[in-house]
């Protein structure tokens, strides 16, 4: 149990290496971690940072896989008493830099494999004072930038027995989390360690998560769901067995079965690949004690499904943004009886919904839903208009609750129905995509003259991504040169799966592109 | 065309791989971000329409997909 009178994040870590130092925290790649390498290995990192001048309060950004080093530079960077922003590794060189920029970040964790991404980032980031690298390094590629040194070396430079004197308090930030926003500039959500806290306790409390747990971590750590599934697990002193991906399926799903996997969170996608697997019979997944699913609301097909492929699991049907982590999960108990409900508030949060006037509204009636707890962020990082939209003054003075930007209703027991977003943000394979994200790109390839971008429902992916594009007179662009050019620019799951050419774009008498007309 | 040159032509097109020279036949696909889940699939389908290929989910497996040269070797054996 925590003994502290006021914990931070990462005591989790630090309690379950007191408790169980010999136990195997992470399973990855083949390698197995135990509680004490975790805490040792991040407490040397952690002096790492300092000694190359990492300050409290300071930003450290981990662009990285879903590894070893990832998981022990997150809590190196909490025990060094600074901010820790995990960047996907599908992220391209130009939004890289941007984010280094964006956070004034003064150092990044990376891994060789991701050089030509980071190094040329790194070249446009003047606030970096130092890169540390794992795996291979390209000392050519990395020639001229401040600080480069191996993850091996960083390890060496510090005591693994004691982290560096604690210097924050728990209203303190403690990660940066980047989302997509409506404006198309990703904006860095600011979470405490006493958000991350609340959260974290919250959801594993309804998960009735305990130590036996073995929880799989195939989300991107980066993706703030996949992040807590960590978080969780070194809550608990569980087991995290993490995968990069599930872009191989049966990979995956054998260190499932091996492992004996009892927690299974998973997104719309990964449950619609594994319906279609020919062999899913041969697997199993008896063990498998819940699954969970994140979207706007569970399609009653993939609650049948999930039903079917875990037979006897509970499933958790949840809803949330990363600006309070979550906000709702639907009791499996009440899954046959309100299907498309997501949910009651999670424990020690409140919620309710305000009309137009922000007077709340009764039942069964569509308005905003607002958000109240611990769980909800500090603002978004140097953004105060976009933070002053979504938090406002709540019941208590000096309070602040967060307006979700949702549109949703209250049954008459209190479940909670997703109806739409105020916002135009697509979700595709369970990640935002800002549409003036993917029209910027296009804008700016040559030939294009306008462009319009929505998403349009999709088996696979939730949603699918469809740009309309009209092209410059005489331009001579085809889809496959569309799409070659955003892949050079936008993560792999912002690309439009489909691009159409027409002659104008619907627009309102006021100029404005009529997106409604557009399908 | 050689299977090997069918093959890179395939990534590096459908996957719009923006420097196809730089790639090499050891690449991993994952590690350089050319592919993902989806991407996968398409793979798979791709060697059953090109190559009749028709692969089990095991197989489905980064030692037969994850580099040019490890997509040359499953052709070879199951072709």
């Amino acid at each position: 149990m925590l003994t502290r009178a006021v914990p931070q994040l990462h005591d989790f870590l630090i309690d379950s290496a007191r408790r169980a130092p010999s136990k195997a925290a992470l399973v990855c790649q083949k390698q197995r971690v135990s509680y004490r390498d975790l805490e040792e290995s991040s407490n040397a990192l952690a002096h790492a940072l300092v000694k190359r001048g990492v300050k409290r309060g300071d930003r450290v950004i981990v662009f990285g896989d879903n590894t070893v080093e990832t998981v022990i530079s997150f809590w190196a960077v909490l025990k060094a008493s600074a901010v820790v922003s995990i960047i996907n590794p599908l992220t391209k060189a130009d939004k890289l830099a941007y984010l280094l920029n964006d956070c004034r970040a003064s150092v990044m964790i990376s891994d060789g494999h991701l050089t030509p991404i980071f190094a040329e980032a790194a070249r446009k980031s003047p606030h970096l004072q130092a890169l540390i690298i794992s795996g291979a390094i390209d000392r050519e590629r990395l020639a001229g930038l401040p600080g480069v040194s191996s993850w091996q070396d960083a390890l060496k430079d510090g005591p693994r027995g004691s982290a560096p004197a604690r210097q924050n308090i728990d209203i303190d930030l403690a990660a940066i989390i980047y989302t997509s926003g409506s404006t198309g500039d990703p904006k860095g959500v600011m979470l405490t360690h006493r958000n991350m806290l609340t959260a974290a306790t919250s959801i594993s409390t309804y998960l009735e998560n305990t130590e036996d747990d073995v929880i799989l971590g195939v989300l991107p750590l980066a993706f703030d769901y996949g992040l807590y599934q960590m978080i969780m697990a070194f809550r608990m002193g569980a087991r995290l067995v993490l995968e990069r991906s599930f872009a191989y399926p049966t990979r995956v799903l054998q260190n499932v079965v091996e492992e004996g996997v009892t927690g299974f969170p998973g997104v719309p996608t990964i449950f619609a690949i594994m319906a279609e697997m020919k062999e899913l019979k041969n697997f199993d997944f008896s063990k498998i004690r819940y699954a969970s699913n994140t979207a706007a609301a569970l399609p009653v097909k993939h609650i049948l499904m999930l039903k079917e492929i875990f037979p006897k699991a509970k499933i958790f049907s949840m809803y949330g943004l990363t600006e309070c982590k979550r906000c709702t999960y639907l009791p499996p108990a009440d899954l046959d009886r309100k299907p498309t409900s997501v949910g009651i508030a999670i424990p020690n949060t409140e919620l309710w919904i305000v009309d137009e006037n922000d007077q709340r509204v009764g039942p069964n009636q569509v308005g905003q839903l607002v958000i109240r707890g611990a769980t909800v962020m500090k603002g978004y990082w140097e953004k105060p208009e976009s933070t002053a939209k979504k938090l406002k003054p709540g019941p208590l003075p000096g309070e602040q609750v967060l307006y979700t930007g949702d549109y949703c209703r209250l049954d008459e027991d209190g479940y909670l129905y997703f109806v739409g977003r105020m916002d135009d943000i697509i979700k595709s394979r369970g990640e935002k995509v800002a549409p003036k994200e993917v029209e910027s790109v296009l804008m700016n390839i040559h030939g294009v003259k306008e462009a319009a971008v929505i998403g349009v429902p999709d088996d696979l992916l939730g949603q699918a991504v469809k740009a309309f594009v009209v092209l410059e007179q005489d331009a001579q662009l085809t889809e496959k040169d569309i799409l070659r050019e955003c892949l050079q620019r936008l993560e792999n799951f912002m690309v439009p799966k489909q691009v159409v050419f027409i002659d104008s774009l619907p627009k309102t008498t006021t100029g404005k592109i009529k997106k409604t007309d557009l399908s | 065309m050689s299977t090997r040159d069918q093959v890179r032509q395939f990534i590096t097109t459908n996957f719009y791989v923006p420097d196809a020279q730089a790639l090499g036949d050891e690449t991993s696909f994952l590690d350089s971000g050319i592919i993902d889940s989806t991407g996968v699939l398409e793979l798979v389908s791709f060697l059953q329409e090109q190559f009749g290929i028709v692969l089990e989910d095991g197989e489905i497996v980064p030692e037969n997909l994850d580099t040019v040269a490890n997509i040359v070797h499953l052709i070879q054996r199951k072709g």
